[in-house]
């Protein structure tokens, strides 16, 4: 059976399930064309929308627009573009996801022992906020290396945060494996597990509160690492906040990073809802074109390959992480998909500086992009006229610096779904 | 004071640490003086490759003889070092069937064990060699880990009374009447173990003999000395870049006379390709250039054709301490000879109380050591025999590997594993730790009992617990492990000396990486940079740059009490309960 849709996104992360949803708005058929899962899930599950374009942390990132260059995807998709990528993340997130009620970034503890400004956060990191006077406690524990709890609350206070921090190492009641990972911790907490604490049988919720409580002190909100359950992360927190007195708050890690598994997985639902349709497991590997008309992908299904038609695409594979970027020390940096051209240095002795966190220029690898979110070649004419791009995989910034990637990613998504959708309908022409 | 005489070495390189173990197990008192970590100079810039002489067996017989010898005596004295993967000389057609001949009758001439292979049964033993081979000579190569060698030669010295101090460079060779007298160094933080943010001190240290052990640097210490004629070492830069994974794991050399780019060794979870030799002037000040690491790739996947495509990790540079006796004058630093020579300066230079050793090679350390502790020896008319020959180091001591191991420390049995042969005889000692023993590095499987172990034996220098123990040596370069070391540092060292290790560290992966961005790997670094970078904000970390954050014009939460600028002034109105 032949495949056609309105309309193909090639990618499911952030910008590829945003941008199947506005796309399925205008009333097109969406098709979602994901491979592997996305590496939102190594993400912290925080939206920044601009946090740096300096050394200073951002207080409103609309109004440090105006300092961004030409080449700057923002430039390009306007205020107004990540302004509509905000607010459909907030209808997809609903409760999940707090940060709404003003233009204002949140500063938010990492595990870094730092704070980061961000646009929107989960609504279980909310009670970490920097900008609070309420005492703080960070809880750790002993069988989790990501961070030490005291080492954390020493930084944040030499950070000046305008509380009092302190931190307790704390060990995880019930019995573990030495190399347990934090996906276990989490599944007892979620399932609130019989454990033994103290010669007694208890819930493991119950437990983790008997071990904390007596560090409490003067702390008003607690602090724990991004592991509270997994389905049930609500409950959880509930629980704990009930039982211990306090607000209580996940600090978002690394992967595997809960939050951003949480993210996968309500975007994942908001896409269902949207009418799309899913294809998973399976990349894309070529396209058929007449012209500079796109007419299908062509998609390896467990070795077999199917032409996946449509009158609008869009690329949503990514940057270096997630793969939709490549490079090869001969070949330099490609699209590996449609073969997009990447402006990149012809010397790879020049992708990079010669500090850690010098200005990268790998970081800004990308597509570059007209306003319609069309992905440009060499002299600057869009690649094919019905493919758009979203998210990592474009470039022109360094979204890792800046604090910028999902905000790049909401705003092209919204505006590359919109013209998209709108553009299929207008090729529909009646049977 | 004891009347022991007190000898002073200068470099924690294999050499001086393998003088400092012999001179303090004959009842010397010794002192050792390192400008780094222990292996900041060559040794922690090598291969690793465990030399049977076969690679000299031509061109050096002397050298190939003592190779072979010394590599049977580090099996056993350095098992836990050591890994025998055996090695093969691999001829192409271009390369002579002559010289493939003189290599086999060389290594029998030096009691080297070969055996010649077919193209067949050289591709059984490591099926991804080129198909178009002719043959290969199988010869008793090895691995040999350089960090773990010299720490255990710095541990059994200290063992016998030795005193070692890393981070300590000589800043003037102190001298009286025509003899040298002692050295005067710098503390960088104070004597002991190297911990971030002490203030450095001075010191002069006098000893009744100097060693100058010091490799491409000896020149330098030579001029601190004021000696006459000086001590021409001639540097000669190699690169080696390091694979994912391991490709082979057989050592596997270029059966033709000498070349760039004709090694491939296994080494732990991966295999480094090696080398160039080109004379730089400067030991630490050199061109790390983009056309070495290519040409390891491509003239070596010549011989293991998948290497094109691989991941490589990172490259490195080495500097090798060759010398060569004044008027020899070989143009082409490939020819110099691989012998050691003593330089005893009374002789030489009419300086009494040092001597140098230049030149040599890693494999051959212990034998180096030997001969100058046997110099020493007899400058104090001390009769007392070597013993480094026979005595294994700590963690080669007799011990076997305990299959139960698993279930004794609850680990389960691939970390298990890996930490057994890294600590050998050490295994129990250092992975009985009170509470969780969770695992800090993934990718080359250290726990957090192999972190401590380290870090009690070297300060807060992740680096040196880096060399210990290989945490962040792995694929992932760091990026999963950098601040988890960090942390583990916490409970002996406070906040901001974590911090400084844990940038240290992340810095110098990335010196290395630098030379490995394509492909997979440059994925790998975009991954580590976003983890480090977006999710915990280290670029912009307000508590190490100067950032100014006025906490008060950000958001403060839907039903928080806001900030109002600084924790003096905070308001204290807070006190909300519940869920929200």
């Amino acid at each position: 059976m032949a495949i056609r849709e309105d309309v193909i996104v090639i990618g499911g992360g952030l910008a590829g399930s945003v941008a199947a949803i506005e796309a399925a708005e205008t009333g097109a058929s969406v098709r979602l064309v994901t491979y592997k899962k996305s590496t939102l899930r190594h993400a912290s599950g925080l939206i920044d929308v601009l946090g740096y374009t300096g050394d200073d942390p951002i207080a409103d990132p609309f109004a440090a627009l105006g300092e961004l260059d030409d080449e700057h995807p923002y430039s390009i998709t306007g205020e107004t573009a990540i302004r509509d990528g905000l607010a459909r993340f907030d209808e997809i997130t609903g409760e999940h996801y707090q940060g709404s009620h003003t233009d204002a970034n949140a500063l938010i503890p990492t595990f870094g022992g730092t704070v980061k400004p961000t646009a929107r956060y989960p609504s279980a990191a909310a009670a970490g906020i920097a900008s609070d006077s309420r005492p703080m406690l960070i809880v750790g524990f002993a069988g989790m290396t990501e961070y030490n709890a005291e080492m954390l609350a020493d930084h944040l206070d030499s950070s000046g945060v305008p509380f009092d921090v302190t931190g307790i190492e704390c060990t995880l009641p019930g019995t573990y494996k030495h190399d347990s990972r934090v996906t276990r911790f989490a599944k007892r907490l979620d399932i609130n597990e019989d454990v033994e604490y103290n010669g007694n049988t208890m819930g493991s919720r119950e437990a983790v509160v008997e071990e904390v409580k007596p560090h409490i002190g003067e702390a008003e909100r607690v602090g724990f690492p991004a592991f509270l359950g997994d389905d049930h992360t609500a409950e959880v927190r509930s629980d704990l906040e009930r039982l211990l007195g306090v607000d209580v708050f996940e600090i978002p890690m690394g992967p595997p990073s809960y939050p951003g598994i949480r993210l996968s997985d309500q975007l994942k639902r908001a896409v269902d809802e949207a009418g799309v349709r899913i294809s998973d497991g399976n990349p894309v590997i070529d396209f058929e074109a007449d012209g500079d008309e796109l007419q299908a992908v062509i998609v390896d299904s467990k070795g077999r390959n199917v032409p996946y038609h449509a009158d609008e695409f869009i690329l949503a594979t990514g940057g270096l992480v997630g793969k939709g970027i490549q490079s090869a020390r001969e070949a330099g940096v490609t699209e590996p998909v449609f073969d997009c051209h990447i402006p990149h240095p012809e010397d790879r002795y020049d992708w990079f500086d010669q500090e850690a966190f010098g200005d990268q220029p790998f970081a800004s690898f990308g597509v570059r992009i007209d306003d319609a979110m069309r992905p440009l070649d060499a002299d600057g004419n869009a690649e094919f006229a019905n493919l758009r791009a979203a998210g990592a995989v474009i470039g022109g910034a360094d979204t890792v610096a800046e604090k910028s990637q999902s905000g790049v990613s909401l705003a092209t998504a919204v505006v590359a779904g919109e013209h998209a959708g709108t553009n299929a309908a207008k090729q529909e022409v009646p049977q | 004071m004891s009347n022991k005489p007190h000898v002073l070495v200068i470099g924690g390189g294999s050499t001086g640490c393998g003088i400092a173990r012999d001179l303090a197990m004959r009842g010397l008192e010794v002192t050792l003086v390192e400008k780094g970590n222990l292996t900041h100079g060559t040794t922690g810039r090598m291969h690793g490759l465990l030399h049977s002489g076969g690679r000299y067996a031509v061109s050096d017989q002397a050298s190939a003889k003592e190779c072979i010898e010394e590599n049977r005596i580090l099996r056993e004295i350095a098992s836990h070092c050591v890994e025998m993967t055996g090695g093969l000389f691999v001829k192409r057609p271009e390369d002579t069937e002559e010289y493939f001949q003189k290599k086999v009758d060389g290594c029998k001439e030096c009691d080297i064990p070969v055996e010649i292979l077919s193209a067949e049964e050289a591709r059984k033993v490591e099926p991804y060699l080129a198909k178009d081979i002719d043959k290969a000579i199988k010869v008793p190569d090895g691995a040999v880990d350089p960090f773990r060698l010299c720490v255990a030669n710095a541990a059994s010295a200290e063992e016998h009374g030795a005193r070692i101090e890393t981070h300590a460079p000589v800043v003037d060779v102190l001298t009286e009447n025509g003899e040298v007298v002692g050295v005067e160094v710098e503390h960088e933080t104070g004597p002991g173990k190297r911990v971030h943010r002490q203030p450095g001190t001075r010191e002069k240290i006098r000893a009744d003999y100097v060693v100058n052990a010091t490799g491409a640097w000896a020149g330098q210490i030579g001029q601190m000395a004021g000696l006459e004629q000086d001590i021409e070492v001639r540097p000669g830069k190699g690169v080696m870049t390091i694979m994912n994974t391991r490709q082979v794991d057989t050592v596997i050399n270029r059966c033709k006379p000498k070349g760039d780019a004709d090694i491939v060794v296994p080494h732990e979870t991966t295999c480094i390709l090696g080398t160039t030799d080109e004379e730089v002037e400067d030991p630490e000040d050199y061109p790390e250039e983009q056309w070495e690491v290519d040409m390891m790739i491509d003239t070596l996947s010549e011989l293991v054709p998948i290497l094109k495509e691989a991941r490589t990790i990172r490259s490195f540079w080495g500097v090798r301490p060759l010398y060569e006796p004044p008027g020899t004058g070989t143009s082409d630093s490939t020819d110099i000879t691989r012998q050691y020579f003593l330089l005893d300066h009374e002789e030489r230079d009419n300086i009494t109380g040092m001597t140098s050793i230049v030149g040599g090679k890693f494999t051959t350390y212990r034998l180096m050591a030997e001969e100058i502790s046997d110099h020493v020896c007899e400058k104090f008319d001390i009769d007392v025999e070597c013993e480094t020959a026979d005595v294994p180091l700590p963690g080669s001591e007799d011990f076997s590997v305990l299959d139960d191991y698993m279930d004794q420390y609850g680990i389960r049995s691939p970390i298990g594993r890996r930490s057994t042969q890294r600590l050998g005889s050490r295994t129990d000692e250092v992975l009985s730790i009170d509470g969780p023993n969770p695992t800090v590095c993934e990718c080359e499987a250290v726990t957090r009992a192999e972190i401590r172990d380290g870090i009690e034996g070297s300060g807060s220098d992740l680096n040196a617990v880096r060399i210990r123990t290989r945490a962040s040596m792995g694929n992932c370069q760091g990026a999963f492990c950098c601040h988890r070391m960090a942390a583990e540092l916490y409970d002996e060292y406070d906040e901001p000396i974590a911090y400084d290790a844990w940038d240290e560290l992340y810095q110098e992966r990335w010196k290395g990486e630098r030379h490995a961005l394509w492909g997979t790997q440059l994925s790998q670094a975009a991954l580590k940079y976003a983890l480090h970078s977006t999710t915990m904000n280290r670029d912009k970390d307000s508590a190490t740059t100067d950032a100014v954050v006025d906490f008060s014009a950000f958001d403060s939460g839907t039903d928080a009490s806001p900030a109002t600028g600084s924790a003096s002034t905070a308001a204290t109105d807070g006190g909300r309960t519940g869920g929200d």
